[in-house]
């Protein structure tokens, strides 16, 4: 929130006025207020592996993270810029693979990732469209200095906290909305609508009919799945309510079957299609995927989309990028080593108690070690595991993230956010000004992910 | 258009919430039986775990019936799936199953049923805090209730929902008769002695029926045949088989105008509906109370089962 020389930075100058002449104590309870807001709408998320507790609460932060209009149009063209070549990519690799033979990244990098889907080879999805939803996870590190540090291109999660964030706050704190000037956010369920519905697939006849696909009420994400459903107004749907006929895909209603014609999926590609993918899955849809190859739905996103979001594609992302652009990345990569090169993994393992070290497929802020706060047992027994399985890691340095403002019992404390803007494609690209900003809560921590203990706050983007 | 599981949930929903309730009306009644009469009330919590239908499962986990296991099977026990505790469970699982069919004030009414109840719960329930807790049982499924009807669209979510709460309701009622139907047969019970008056109390008490039935009866004198009758054909009585008929034949009919189709379910529903219109107290007496309720609670599951059958609910 401040300047180097103790004075509020520009975009913060109205909330912090406005701060200064608050009581802490009514702070205080408006965070327990808020809390009982989520907790009443059942704004919850499970966190696998936990017995008792299987619906949690994501600490939420009343004081909101802001964007000046200035920086977020330079973050909103590099994310297009990205998200553009992201899809380019994906294109060339099911179809002509130019990338590879022009010698850019290297052929295994595609044929040895499970990401990767024979499937899709000649495919061309309904409007050229692969990631519909994109969620790019961005760090700052300075005055105008963004990277990226993750392109979340399969199924991102988390835009229900962006929205539930800015009700709640709008709900406790209407007079930061009238002397700020906030830019909307809650015209995102609307735009999906559309934006899923302008790509209906060749077969779609008269009104396309949009449909959320979700693994079900124990899914860590329901809440998510159900909120975008009732917002956009489309149906929730389940593998079990699902069945081809005719070469459609139908949802048994009460009075009969009746065709989808395009289905945001929230399944990952291995429970998709059990004709297709795992036998043993009842999450999917038998014979989805020649109904789709058959033109006759969209699939949103796209089977096959992981392969953009790998981590050991993710550190060529500058090549892609410039491939298929044509231009520079006007955001920037976290420099990364990939353990499987020989020299790179010598160099991890030698500075192991300086960089971050994360599984290629990992997801999640799990099994990963950060070396800076871990213990010298700990970086020894990670150690062991790269040696053993070099390829399955990647190494990246720890970047000294910019904090934002918390509120605490004892009033500010700096932590360390990230930011996940949202992004649609269809025939265009829209970004919606805002995101979702999660904090690492405990002092000096870097792991924002919620599984981990992190929490949200409002974001946003000033019209400035 | 609405998903088949969908109507399934939103059924089954409305059966659960309504289940609570009656379970925690017979809590009640038991409660305060066993406060009148000093001798032995391990036989009246006999009474009300078949009333609860939940007789069986009782005497898998408990070796007798005692009021504090009772008390704690009907009310807490997860290997009960008919305690309020499961059932709010259950209902409110469903209610998150079918969370776009619901308006957030319904929703949300659901929920905060569940967190405050689940809390409640935790831990066994202490004799002296059990009459507050019965009606904050009462008070949030009233709540849910009335978000309900205060917000939802009168469409074919609604008409499910409605008549899941009925089918339960009907099913609920019929078997607190049927338990007790002994003290209502004219030959042991010609004369009120003050047992056969607190067993027909309670019987009324169990439906909330114990003011209203004076109303309608004039003077309010505990007559076998009278209580019979307002449980049983009463169409104003909001608990009675035949006026829970009228709420489920109803919407079984707007359904039928909305959709067009006309499952078998309807037949059945209108010919139990007509049978509660055209019997009278006397002649259901005459030929068996016992052996029409229990006619009737088997009518009445083959109507869910033609409801799920006919409206796609699993297939």
């Amino acid at each position: 929130m401040m300047t180097a020389d103790g004075r509020p930075r520009p975009a913060y100058e109205t909330y912090h006025e406005w701060y200064r002449n608050q009581d802490p104590a009514h702070l205080l309870q408006k965070t327990r207020d808020a809390e009982n807001i989520f907790r009443k709408t059942g704004i919850t998320f499970a966190v696998y592996g936990h017995a008792d507790s299987s619906e949690k609460l994501i600490p939420f932060d009343i004081i909101p993270r802001i964007i000046s209009g200035r920086e977020w149009r330079k973050l909103a063209q590099g994310i297009e810029q990205r998200v553009l070549a992201i899809n380019a990519f994906l294109d060339d690799i099911y179809h002509k693979q130019e990338i590879i033979k022009a010698g850019r990244i290297p052929r295994e990098l595609i044929d040895r990732n499970e990401a990767f889907l024979p499937e899709m080879i000649g495919f061309k999805p309904p409007g050229g469209v692969y990631t519909h939803i994109v969620g790019t996870d961005i760090v700052r590190t300075g005055e105008d200095q963004f990277y990226v540090l993750e392109d979340n291109a399969r199924t991102p999660s988390g835009v229900s906290y962006m929205l539930e964030n800015r009700e709640t706050m709008m709900h406790m704190f209407p007079e930061l909305f009238a002397i700020n000037k906030v830019q909307r956010v809650e015209d995102y369920p609307r735009q999906l609508r559309q934006s899923l519905a302008q790509l209906a697939p060749p077969g779609c006849r008269g009104k396309p009919r949009v449909a959320v696909l979700t693994p079900g009420i124990y899914n860590s994400a329901y809440y998510e799945h159900a909120f975008l459903a009732d917002t956009m107004g489309v149906e929730l749907v389940e593998g079990a309510d699902l069945r081809v006929i005719d070469g459609r895909v139908q949802m048994r209603t009460t009075r009969g079957y009746e065709v989808i014609d395009v289905l945001y999926r929230r399944v990952d590609d291995d429970f998709l299609d059990p004709l297709t993918f795992r036998p043993d899955s009842a999450l999917g849809v038998p014979g989805i995927m020649d109904v789709y190859r058959a033109g006759n739905i969209t699939i949103a996103n796209a089977p096959g989309t992981g392969i953009a979001d790998d981590k050991a594609i993710y550190s060529y992302m500058p090549e892609i990028v410039q491939f298929y652009t044509g231009r520079k990345p006007i955001l920037e990569n976290v420099p990364t080593w990939r353990c499987t090169e020989p020299d790179s993994l010598a160099y991890v393992l030698e500075h192991l108690h300086e960089l971050v070290v994360k599984e290629v497929h990992g997801s999640g802020g799990y099994g990963m070690l950060v070396g800076p706060t871990a213990s010298r047992k700990e970086c020894a027994a990670f150690a062991a595991k790269l040696r053993a399985n070099p390829s399955n890691y990647i190494a990246q340095p720890t970047l000294s993230l910019s904090t934002t403002p918390i509120f605490v019992n004892k009033g500010i404390a700096p932590r360390h956010v990230d930011l996940r803007p949202y992004v649609l494609v269809s025939d265009k690209v829209k970004i919606i000004p805002g995101g979702l900003t999660r904090v690492a809560l405990k002092k000096g921590s870097l792991v924002v992910n919620s599984s981990q203990g992190g929490g949200t706050k409002d974001t946003w983007v000033l019209e400035d | 258009m609405l998903l088949g599981r969908t109507a399934n949930g939103l059924y089954w929903m409305f059966r659960y919430i309504e289940r609570a309730e009656n379970i925690a009306r017979l809590v009640d009644v038991g409660l305060r039986v066993s406060l009148t009469r000093s001798d032995t009330g391990d036989e009246d919590w006999d009474g009300v775990l078949q009333s609860a239908d939940v007789r069986e499962p009782y005497l898998k986990v408990h070796p007798n019936v005692t009021a504090s296991d009772a008390i704690d099977f009907l009310l807490r026990d997860h290997n009960n799936p008919s305690s309020v505790m499961s059932c709010i469970d259950a209902g409110r699982n469903n209610a998150r199953m079918v969370r776009t069919a619901l308006t957030r004030e319904t929703w949300e009414a659901t929920n905060e049923c569940w967190i405050d109840i689940k809390q409640r719960l935790q831990r066994k329930i202490r004799d002296v805090d059990l009459p507050e807790l019965i009606d904050v049982i009462k008070h949030r499924c009233g709540l849910i209730r009335g978000a309900f009807h205060g917000s939802m669209l009168r469409n074919d979510i609604y008409n499910f929902s409605r008549i899941g709460t009925f089918i339960e309701r009907a099913d609920n009622t019929s078997r607190i008769l049927d338990v007790k139907y002994y003290v209502l047969l004219p030959a042991v019970s010609q004369v009120g002695s003050l047992i056969d008056n607190m067993q027909w109390e309670s019987i009324l008490r169990s439906v909330s029926a114990h003011r209203s039935y004076g109303w309608v009866y004039d003077g309010g004198e505990y007559v076998p045949a009278n209580i019979a009758d307002f449980l049983i054909l009463n169409g104003r009585m909001p608990r009675s088989l035949a006026y829970s008929y009228g709420k489920i034949v109803r919407n079984l009919q707007y359904l039928e105008g909305e959709y067009g189709i006309r499952p078998k379910a309807i037949d059945t529903a209108e010919g139990i509906q007509a049978m509660l219109t055209r019997g009278s107290i006397n002649d259901i007496m005459d030929h068996g109370l016992h052996e029409f309720l229990d006619d009737f609670i088997n009518r009445n599951n083959q109507l869910s089962l033609e409801i799920s059958d006919g409206y796609r609910f699993y297939q």
